[in-house]
């Protein structure tokens, strides 16, 4: 992880703000300008101080009167100054947000965009929590040194007229000055070396810290049956006292530079006093000068340290800049044919000679799978724990495009078809249900423009008509985050019906219903029979109603398509098959041989 | 709806309970706080410096060189002396607060695992996660940053009014009239600051649920190509998000130049007053100029205050969450040292009269009677909500009953010690829970000190020899975080092994295997009835297959036990188990 002020991160992070510049140009020029206006007005702020001295205090004190004009002047000008400067400081501070913000949204759009557009063939190659800090934090440290940068800017104008200024006024002072501010500059950036590398480390530790804490409490049911408290709470405290010594580090470079940082200006003002004093006895310089330049001593130290917050931010927002380009620049969309698929008749289904792997071909699950489903039958797909159905389920509805071979629907390959008509003909029902923190209407429409009269005859036939109808608000009940008000049984019957009203011409339930009881499945699974005059369906799942119900069964194992045919002669062909969906009545049977035996041998 | 059961407490209350509880913290603060003083008496001395410059050194009739030299330098060496005391301060500062709040943390974090599952399951995990990392953070950048503006804005203003004072009463109180209603009007900022952080705060909380929803739920949004609908839903996420932060921006925009402008009127009225006073005799030309210097020592005070203030009270909320953890007493508690130690064997359990229900819920267990004799294997059996699940968490202590009680052994559950109960009885719940690392890692879980040797004879002893060398690198094979690489049906295998591998004398499966295919299964159900021999397990059956070769069935029906006896009895008889074996073999079977 980049982490130093290198010329390298220099470089791209200037990189980086001028893309944001490009990006908000008329806001960036209004912060810049507000920014330099408070620059110049700093410095005449500390020139209009130098004048009152001169023009109002000393004439006074020396020789005991005072022009009302002079005394007014004196008091309109520091007003006017600082109201400009006001004008200044309150532009930098509202556009320079603006800007950050802008541009965060905008990144926000274009990488969820992105996540939107992409296959999720990527989205498998990418951690959950890797694609939200993309959108979440990597966004906000990328546009996080837009924030002072408009003041970096008016400092430099700051510097360049104080510089002239007290070239002009006094150039032996002027040397003091160009002593003191290049050193706290030089300090500064010194300061943003050491404390970057240490603070990045800190923020890293903060994560993992929280990392632990995660998966500890989500299995904190583990840690407790197990009772594994005192071993968790260790590793999280070996953490946290990390955490806490890269905290404690970051301090101390804190508490070395700031009062540094701090004195530097103060002791450049003692040695203004000091030359100033020689001077003004030799007769070089007045009083109001002296003063002019003591006092815009104190007023350029604070701000000249903008440079170095934005340097300091820089390297995090090289790396978070990266992080969003290469979600942006990711490739491997999902291209669209311009083939419309018409017709309301159930599909017929067509896999041939499929071949698909996750990782970079890796792990290759399915192969060579060949199968046919006519329109309006009903198909199981059967087959051991990891066995590939899912994956094999997911290329019908195009999630996934096969590595080899094709899936096609009527006779037309899946990849041929426009951008939507996959999922307009096609509705699949995952084995992980997911619902949207929405009302119950809205996880069954997801937008689509239907009738509540369509939903409830949706939900009618997923069994769940009863339950919603029974909800405090019925179709308009807030389901909460991912639908946690719910039970599993009926966020399955939810995600059905959500198929379900699509009226899909195919039909694809990867073991859909497994959390709702048995009896509910079966009013399921007879109700969908009937509804499959207008669909095709491929269903997924062990038990043996749900088989029974398809017309036909494909055997997979391994990846591979092992038998296919009907229920009853699978059975008698196919070992592997017999196996697997025989399993419970085989060991009752064996049960039963074995209580007879022991049975005899008690009689005996 | 948080179910802390926090004590209601003032502000500085909670910070001082909040320290009470962080020793380390209270240690030396005293030391800390004189450094602190020092520290801030380092901002009047470029004022003071001035002043003497400008009246002695260059008042007389010929400037006294030699007095301005000894004078600056003096204040430099009492520079660079602050300048030390403020680092001495920092590093001391830093040090106690991190070590202290190291310490809240892991409190905080232990506390949790020590809450009953009740009570951890009501909260949202994430909520839990925030007590013990972003909470304890806002503290500390409190206590490092806002609290110790806080002590040197005030030390900063103390010491220049007092310099003030001493140079001219009457300049000082113009100044004070200046700041004043400024000072009157910054709670009201801060107020407004608040709000809008607030604001930003729960924006930003919805835009990253629903950037969460568009990611996790991708397969589901694809499927039903509701993409343009998602990009909508996120568009309005993110400018709600965009607008709450532009408004924070106008609160900051207003109190700094707000600032600047009441310290402008503050030198202009210094200025007009000062020369009259001057006129008057009654204050010298260095003491007016030190004034002009001294009016910036007011001017940071004013423009942090708003957000100090703000800190201070995200700080006090931080402690008064932590707290709220700390406070909640663990409602099923170790005994600890003084409790039962079991020696090891079968295990005997037995119910009285236990009765259940969930906090402000109707009951769901009616007095449950029954004993599992040592050696048993029993089937619990009954519909979704029946009270199976809470049976298995009264009997592993997950929580404790309301009424009646539960022996182990002969010992009330209650008075054994944890370490001991969580040796002897093992839960395998339904979902299994798997932590990122190896597969090795996780099934040593339960038993760390296990030999690689250990591990692998434990699987063959289950039967799951063939599937591990099925993996890509065996028992090194990385499971990903929550097991996500493992299907749904592996990560349960894993858990049973992890629970066997513990070595427990009661064993109890919560539907342990229910995403597993009905071969393997079986394969496994054949395997652990070798494996648990001697000793007492106890199974929640998801499919009656298990029930069939149990000792016993218990057959749970709306919280009460109404049926039990072994498999081939009870199928005989009409009633519940009947019904439930029917249902299930017409479904289970050709």
């Amino acid at each position: 992880m980049a982490s130093k002020v290198t010329g390298a991160v220099m470089r791209q992070g200037l990189g980086v703000l001028g893309v944001a510049i490009r990006a908000e140009k008329s806001i960036f020029a209004a912060a810049v300008l507000s920014s330099a206006l408070y620059g110049l007005m700093t410095v005449a702020a500390a020139w209009a101080l130098g004048w009152a001295t001169d023009h109002v205090v000393l004439p006074a004190f020396e020789n005991g009167r005072i022009t009302t004009g002079a005394l007014a002047f004196g008091a309109l000008l520091i007003l006017g100054v600082s109201l400009l400067k006001a004008l200044g400081v309150a532009g930098r501070r509202y556009f320079a947000g603006v800007m950050q913000y802008r541009m965060q949204a905008r990144s926000r759009r274009d990488v969820t965009r992105q996540y939107l557009r992409l296959p999720l063939a990527w989205h498998h190659r990418h951690p959950t929590g890797q694609l939200l800090s993309n959108a979440g934090s990597d966004v906000e440290a990328a546009w996080a040194p837009l924030a002072p940068l408009p003041m970096a800017v008016g400092v430099v104008v700051m510097l360049v007229t104080a510089a002239v200024a007290m070239v002009i006024t006094d150039p032996i002072l002027a040397l003091v000055g160009f002593l003191v501010f290049p050193a706290i500059a030089v300090l500064n950036l010194v300061y943003q070396r050491r404390l970057n590398p240490l603070a990045t480390r800190a923020q890293q530790l903060r994560a993992e810290v929280s990392e632990i804490a995660h998966e500890s409490f989500d299995g904190a049911l583990v840690v407790k049956t197990l009772g594994r408290e005192d071993e968790e709470t260790a590793r999280f405290l070996a953490k946290a006292n990390e955490l806490r010594d890269a905290n404690i580090a970051v301090g101390r470079v804190r508490g070395l530079f700031d009062p540094v940082l701090e004195a530097l200006p103060t002791l450049g003002v003692l040695a203004v006093l000091l030359i100033g004093a020689m001077r003004l006895e030799s007769g070089a310089i007045g009083s109001g000068v002296l003063v002019q330049v003591a006092y815009l001593f104190t007023l350029l130290a604070f701000p000249i340290r903008a440079l170095g917050w934005v340097l300091a931010e820089l390297p995090r927002a090289v790396v978070g800049y990266q992080r969003i380009r290469a979600v942006l620049d990711a490739t491997g969309s999902m291209e669209h044919g311009a083939v419309e698929l018409t017709g309301a008749a159930p599909a017929r289904l067509e896999v041939r000679d499929l071949g698909y792997a996750y990782g970079d071909g890796d792990f290759p699950v399915l192969h060579d799978v060949s199968l046919k489903v006519a329109p309006g039958r009903t198909v199981a797909l059967v087959g051991p724990t990891g066995s590939g159905k899912s994956t094999l389920a997911q290329t019908f509805v195009r999630l996934v495009d096969p590595a080899r071979g094709a899936v096609l629907l009527d006779g037309t390959d899946l990849r041929e078809v426009t951008r939507g008509g996959v999922s307009d003909a096609v509705a699949l029902v995952p084995q992980q249900t997911f619902l949207f923190d929405d009302t119950v209407r809205g996880n069954v429409t997801l937008g689509l423009p239907v009738g509540d009269e369509d939903v409830w005859a949706a939900l009618r036939l997923a069994q769940a008509e009863g339950f919603v109808s029974a909800l405090p608000s019925g179709l308009d009940t807030q389901v909460g985050e991912r639908g946690t008000s719910l039970s599993g049984g009926q966020r399955q019957r939810v995600a059905l019906a959500r198929a379900l009203v699509r009226r899909p011409r195919l039909l694809v339930l990867d073991d859909a219903t497994s959390s709702v009881d048995p009896q509910v499945e079966a009013r399921i699974l007879y109700g969908l029979r009937d509804a499959a005059q207008v669909s095709t369906v491929v269903v997924i799942a062990y038990r043996m109603a749900t088989i029974a119900l398809a017309d036909e069964v494909v055997y997979l194992e391994h990846g591979r398509v092992v038998d296919q045919g009907g229920h009853a002669e699978l059975l008698v062909r196919c070992e592997g098959y017999r196996n697997l969906v025989t399993a419970y009545e085989r060991q009752e049977a064996e049960r039963e041989a074995l209580d007879a035996e022991q049975e005899e041998e008690v009689s005996a | 709806m948080s179910s802390f059961q926090g004590v209601e407490r003032s502000g500085m209350a909670t910070v001082r309970h909040g320290l009470s509880l962080t020793p380390e913290f209270r240690k030396g603060l005293a030391g800390t706080l004189v450094l602190a003083v020092v520290a801030t008496v380092g901002k009047i001395i470029v004022p003071i410096a001035v002043q003497q410059t400008i009246d002695t050194g260059l008042g007389g009739a010929a400037p006294d060189l030699a007095y301005v030299r000894t004078a600056v330098l003096l204040c430099a060496a009492a520079v660079v002396l602050t300048a030390l005391c403020a680092y001495l301060m920092n590093v001391r500062l830093y040090r106690a607060t991190e070590s202290s709040l190291a310490t809240l943390r892991v409190r905080g974090f232990r506390h949790v695992h020590d809450l009953s599952v009740l009570t951890q399951n009501s909260e949202r995990r994430g909520a839990l996660v925030s007590r013990v990392t972003g909470d304890v953070d806002q503290i500390s950048t409190f206590m490092q940053w806002g609290g110790l503006m806080i002590i040197i804005a005030l030390g900063q203003l103390l010491v220049a009014t007092v310099l003030m004072f001493v140079y001219s009463w009457q300049l000082t109180l113009t100044v004070w009239a200046c700041f004043l209603p400024l000072m009157v009007v910054l709670p009201r900022f801060q107020r407004w600051l608040s709000s809008a952080y607030t604001r930003v705060r729960e924006r930003t909380g919805d835009m990253l649920s629903a950037v969460s929803e568009s990611v996790v739920g991708a397969a589901v949004i694809r499927a039903h190509g509701s993409e343009a609908r998602t990009a909508e839903r996120l568009d309005v996420a993110i400018d709600a998000n965009k607008a709450a932060q532009a408004r924070t921006q106008r609160v900051v925009a207003t109190v700094f130049p707000l600032t600047e402008i009441v310290a402008a009127v503050a030198l202009a009225a210094v200025v007009l007053v000062g020369v009259r006073l001057g006129l008057a005799g009654e204050i010298t030309v260095g003491r007016l100029v030190a004034f002009l210097f001294l009016i910036t020592l007011f001017v940071s005070p004013m423009q942090i205050a708003t957000e100090v203030l703000n800190e201070a009270q995200n700080a006090i909320a931080g402690w008064r969450r932590i707290l709220g953890v700390l406070d909640t007493p663990p409602d099923v508690a170790d005994p600890g040292p003084e409790g039962v130690e079991l020696p090891r064997g079968p295990i005997s359990v037995s119910f009285e009269d236990v009765g259940f229900s969930y906090p402000g819920g109707v009951p769901v267990l009616h007095e449950v009677s029954v004993d599992i004799p040592p050696r048993s294997r029993i089937a619990v059996v009954g519909e979704t909500g029946s009270g199976k699940t809470t049976f298995a968490k009264l009997l592993t202590r997950l929580m404790d009953p309301a009424s009646g009680r539960i022996t182990v052994d002969g010992h009330d559950l209650r008075t054994v010690r944890f370490s001991s109960l969580r040796r002897r009885i093992v839960m395998v719940p339904q979902d299994g829970f798997l932590f990122d690392g190896t597969l090795a890692e996780n099934i040593a879980f339960g038993r760390p000190s296990a030999t690689e040797e250990e591990i692998r004879l434990a699987m063959t002893e289950l039967g799951l020899a063939d599937w591990l060398e099925g993996l890509p690198a065996g028992l090194s094979t990385r499971v990903g975080q929550r097991g996500e690489s493992l299907s749904a049906g592996e990560r349960q295998l894993v858990a049973l092994a992890r629970a066997y591998l513990a070595d427990p004398d009661l064993l109890l499966l919560d539907e342990a295997t229910s995403a597993v295919d009905p071969a393997t299964e079986v394969r496994l159900a054949r395997a652990l009835e070798g494996a648990t021999r001697g000793r007492t397990a106890v199974s929640i059956a998801h499919r009656l297959s298990t029930a069939e070769a149990a000792d016993e069935v218990f057959v749970f029906d709306r919280g009460r036990i109404v049926q039990r006896g072994p498999h081939a009895e009870l199928v005989r008889q009409p009633g519940v188990y009947a019904d439930l074996h029917a249902s299930w073999v017409s479904s289970a079977r050709s």
